[in-house]
């Protein structure tokens, strides 16, 4: 019988989180009353967190492999194979709930987290992008949100030296409460020199390397499950510090000692450190652990073994060393000047030991805490399907100039520089498209090969048609690579919801998840990673679903990449890809024409359509016979022409569909489209190959000049329109200066 | 021992920091405020016991690291007691 | 010409200053520890960009009292030439091997951008390659780039030339003094600078500008 000073009342398990059902479960499970400690540790397996449980049903749905896939979900990152003995692994997660309560810090240790995932499995990390959301501009602590997690964001990656290069930023009154902080990072590896957590052998030392415990982040994962309430800022204490120099630290060591061959098995300490990452080394080897409190390095005096094994200190890792090549492990250590301390060891009796003081604080079945966690089929209500909206019924402009500078200047649509600028998106000297393209490109160190990224999704589609929405968001990824000249390889989700215990939201989850894997599976586009998280919701309102989906390309040339600007004038402007005027869900329709609160239908996803045009553009591409591609997403052609002339400096001259009304046709957000460019001579015999592949391809109209101009109408200047593009994010930062 | 080292920002050297601070205290409402200069406060415990001794110690990490004296000044408090 | 990189805990450009190095010299430079005492026969001394413990206390402030830096102050009496870039500039300048230092950027906020550079001395050993007033891009990342010194020590660096190059065109990123973007020592052989030559030397960057930095010093020290 292990001692137990602590009484475990209903209010005690309440508050760790755990259902009178799910304690009861822990009860049947180790047959007795568990202790303070054993307690902390089942509320840190079984929280949603980091066991899935209301998700698991319906992310087995989702297509998890492929010819390329070395490694699905269920290790830190997925892995890629990118040919020539190389891999990408990559992976996007969230630190939405930290990110609200401490922006600056919540946002730093996000990206730190999602670091230390990809370099765990031996990976240098080339790339970091993030998708940021955001209460409306108007709301009071937007702002002050915006300002800290831009400088959190930035201030991580900077320090430790990877670039970002790209991502969202979105702004919607249903984030006020909650906003949503999104990290991607990917990172490159021999595909035969990959890391995973598995243990192997019985009686190996585990070591704990990197930053000492201290007393942070205890139940950050269970405060990653629950909703927020009024008194949310009460949970200040819990969220932890980011150190990216010591991370910096970590992974020199790390890749060090990999290149070594002292490292069995390793894993980083992220939500519920110590706990979560010893169980998964063990579960996974199917071995036990044994774990000497007494030798962990502490910050602070007196920690408990509970404070210990929920501690969510950043910058630690856990691994399981060859014996043999302790002392060259430990000069390495040294070297990078980081705490290390053999902690305890593999066991061949499937137990999860944990002692301190020479006593016995917990003692649970290891495999069990993984795989005996709650799972729920949750109830769950489809939502009804929308219908189409007649064009007819939306409202024209009447200057239609005025109305794209308007619509440029959203804080939806407006330029990003000013968060990008605060990244350092040219470190590593491979940045071959940064950010405010369609996908960003890496130059693969050394050449030929690019590998590209993106980050999609649209929640007013999600929120108007799951499924629908879902499936752009994939559509939108594949297609934001293709038009960089990249074949798409594989995403990583990164699914945001409200509370999944009521059946309508939980409803939108269902339907996303099916919308992804329909796009998955027609785009060969498999699900190599992801994160959930629940919960997203304050005071019982919940957030737009955002399924945010992370997509990585390969191009076996980073010199056949294409970018948005136009190059030079007199250049032939195609549209490829049917228009049909498709102002449901539109930004038009919503900022523009003001009906925030539409139910109609957002545009249709017709996969085989996306990729028979994607294919051609991606081959047009390759074969160097386009100058510049830009895909067509939010606010339409017209704005994706003007993105397109904005970047290079370039007017154009165009002329729009006859038939359709003219606000539909510019700003209708009809899917599987681009715009591409290419020399005029050349032209004819593009749109004769584009019909020859079945692709609708019209000729727009011709680049050249200062303006936009439409059928010889009234020409839009470029200036106006770049100012106005330009100036609203830093405008908006700027009136409420602070720090 | 004890002590203290206040690190300072040399007069007519620009600190945007302490401006932003000064702004922003402004709009929270604290009038009055005529200026705000960011520092830097450095808790130091010292084996040494010899006040005189602990001083010059405390002098010399301060010129050599803990200030950069192209920009900025220091000050060294010794608790005594 | 033989080069070395020094490394500190938190240099973070070192890979993208070894690279160039060794594209435009042709030799393999070395990658030199912080704990070193000593250097090796190098015909130049580079401190690279970086976070050097995690910018803690004040820019480059720790790595500036390291082990390997008197050696390096050996090496500049000497005459070897010295080039310290961003996060190098800023520890070359708590060394006391350069004047001045590196403040937070006006705006408070970490730039990175490309800015116009103009040549402001074009008799140095490390702009000798550029003509005098040509201006060029070169990408800065930086959140202390404010440099910043006392009106007799300004004085001195204009009127001895020691000012090498300065942001052009109002496109000062940190509110630099007189847009200073690198200056050199009195000797001439320690040039520090914010921008980053060395991410700006293939096509791939958008201009291959930055070589002509480092073709400077190959040239000096032929």
């Amino acid at each position: 019988m292990i001692p137990n000073d602590v009484r475990i009342t209903p209010e005690l398990i309440a508050e760790h989180g755990l259902k009178p059902d799910e304690y009861q479960r822990i009860l049947d499970l180790i047959g007795r009353e568990p202790t303070l400690t054993e307690l902390g540790i089942f509320s840190a397996m079984w929280n949603e967190h980091c066991s899935y449980k209301s998700s698991k049903k319906w992310l087995r749905t989702l297509p998890t492999t492929g010819p390329r896939v070395i490694c699905g979900p269920g290790e830190n990152a997925g892995v890629v194979d990118i040919g020539d003995g190389q891999a990408i692994i990559f992976k996007m997660e969230s630190h939405n709930h930290p990110s609200y309560i401490e922006p600056h810090e919540g946002a730093a240790t996000g990206v730190g987290g999602i670091l230390r995932d990809v370099f765990t499995m031996g990976a240098r990390p080339i790339a970091a992008l993030n998708a940021l959301r955001f209460g409306e501009p108007d709301h009071p602590r937007t702002r002050h949100i915006v300002s800290g997690v831009v400088a959190g964001v930035g201030g991580y990656g900077n320090s430790f030296g990877v670039p970002t290069i790209g991502g969202e930023v979105n702004f919607d009154p249903s984030y006020n409460g909650n906003c949503l902080v999104n990290a991607f990072a990917a990172g490159l590896a021999d595909a035969d020199k990959i890391f995973y957590s598995e243990a192997k052998g019985v009686g190996l030392p585990i070591v704990y390397l990197g930053s000492k415990t201290g007393r942070d982040g205890i139940h950050g994962a269970t405060m990653a499950s629950a909703e927020f309430g009024e008194n949310s800022e009460e949970k200040r204490p819990t969220v932890q510090i980011g150190d990216p120099f010591s991370e910096k630290l970590l992974l020199e060591a790390c890749l060090e000692l990999m290149a070594s061959g002292a490292v069995i098995a390793i894993q980083d300490m992220g939500a519920a450190g110590l706990t979560c990452s010893a169980v998964e080394m063990g579960a996974k080897g199917d071995l036990g652990v044994e774990l000497d409190l007494d030798k962990v390095p502490c910050r602070e005096d007196g920690m408990t073994a509970y404070e210990m094994m929920l501690s969510e200190s950043q910058e630690r890792m856990l691994m399981v060393l060859d014996p043999a090549k302790e002392k060259e492990a430990e000069a390495i250590f040294v070297k990078w000047g980081l705490d290390f301390a053999v902690i305890g060891k593999t066991t061949d009796d499937l137990r999860f030991l944990i002692k301190q003081h020479g006593q016995v604080m917990a003692d649970l079945p290891i495999k069990e805490l993984g795989d005996q966690a709650p799972e729920y089929d949750r109830p769950w209500i489809a939502a009804e399907k929308p219908k189409p909206l007649d064009p007819a019924d939306v409202p024209a402009p009447n200057d239609i100039g005025d109305v794209l500078t308007r619509m440029l200047a959203l804080p939806d649509m407006c330029s990003r520089r000013w968060v990008w600028e605060q990244y350092d998106h040219l470190i590593q000297g491979n940045t071959a498209i940064g950010p405010g393209g369609d996908a960003a490109v890496i130059r693969v160190e050394n050449g030929p090969k690019g590998l590209a990224f993106t980050l999609d999704v649209t929640p007013r589609y999600c929120a108007a048609d799951p499924r629908e929405g879902g499936r752009q968001a994939v559509a939108e990824c594949w297609r934001n690579l293709t038009a960089v000249g990249a074949e798409p390889l594989a995403i990583t989700d990164n699914l945001n919801f409200g509370n999944p215990e009521k059946p309508d939201i939980m409803g939108q989850f269902v339907g996303c998840i099916e919308g992804i894997g329909d796009a998955c599976r027609a785009l060969d586009f498999p699900v190599v990673s992801g994160n959930v998280s629940l919960y997203n919701e304050t005071n019982g309102k919940g957030i737009l679903p955002t399924p945010a989906i992370g997509a990585v390309g390969l191009l076996d040339n980073f010199e056949q990449r294409v970018t948005v600007a136009f190059k030079a004038a007199g250049e032939a402007i195609v549209l490829i890809g049917e228009t049909k005027g498709h102002l449901g869900q539109s930004i038009y329709l919503r900022d523009i024409a003001g009906k925030t609160n539409d139910r109609s239908a957002p545009p249709p996803v017709d996969l085989a359509v996306e990729r028979r045009n994607g294919d051609f553009v991606r081959t047009e591409i390759r074969a160097g016979r386009t100058t510049a591609v830009h895909d067509i997403s939010d606010g339409g052609i017209l704005v994706a022409l003007a993105e397109m002339a904005m970047a290079g400096g370039l007017g154009a001259s165009v002329k729009p569909d006859a038939v359709l009304p003219l606000h539909a046709w510019a700003f209708g957000e009809d899917q599987a489209r681009y715009l591409v460019t290419m020399p005029e001579k050349e032209a004819e015999a593009f749109i004769a190959r584009a019909g020859k592949a079945g692709v609708p391809a019209t000729r727009l109209g011709t680049t050249g000049g200062n303006e936009l101009t439409l059928n010889g109408g009234v020409p839009i200047s470029l200036t106006g329109i770049k100012a106005a593009h330009e100036s609203w994010l830093p405008a908006y930062m700027a009136a409420g200066a602070e720090l | 021992m004890k002590a203290r080292i206040k690190v300072t920002l040399k007069n007519g050297v620009l600190d945007p920091q302490g401006k932003a601070i000064e702004g922003a205290l402004g709009s929270l409402g604290f009038s009055g405020v005529a200026s705000v200069r960011q520092g830097k406060l450095f808790e130091v415990e010292l084996a040494e016991t010899d006040p005189a001794k602990a001083r010059a110690a405390l002098e010399e990490m301060s010129k050599k690291l803990l200030a950069n004296t192209v920009i900025e000044n220091y000050a060294v408090e010794l608790d005594e007691k | 010409m033989k080069s070395a990189v020094v490394v500190f805990p938190g240099s973070n450009r070192e890979r993208d200053m070894l690279r160039a190095l060794e594209t435009i010299t042709g030799t393999r430079p070395a990658a030199v520890w912080h704990a070193d005492r000593d250097l090796p026969d190098t015909d130049l001394v580079v401190l690279c960009g970086g976070f050097s413990y995690g910018d803690y206390l004040r820019t480059g402030a720790i790595a500036a009292r390291g082990n390997i830096m008197p050696a390096i102050a050996k090496a500049a009496d000497r005459g070897v030439r010295v080039l310290g870039v961003c996060n190098g500039f800023q520890i070359l300048c708590e060394a006391g091997l350069l004047p001045g230092v590196l403040m937070r950027n006006a705006g408070l906020k970490f730039v990175c951008k490309h800015v116009d550079l103009e040549v402001a001395n074009a008799d140095t050993d490390f702009t000798r390659k550029y003509e005098a007033g040509q201006v060029w891009r070169c990408p800065v990342a930086h959140g202390d780039g404010n440099y910043f010194t006392d009106p007799e020590t300004l004085k001195r660096l204009e009127g001895e030339g020691r000012v090498g190059l300065r942001y052009a065109h109002g496109t000062n990123p940190n509110g630099s003094l007189n847009d200073i973007a690198g200056i050199l020592n009195e000797r001439g052989n320690v040039f520090g600078l914010m921008p980053h030559p060395e991410n700006m030397i293939e096509p791939l960057n958008g201009s291959t500008d930055g070589r002509a930095l480092f073709e400077s010093v190959l040239e000096a020290v032929a």
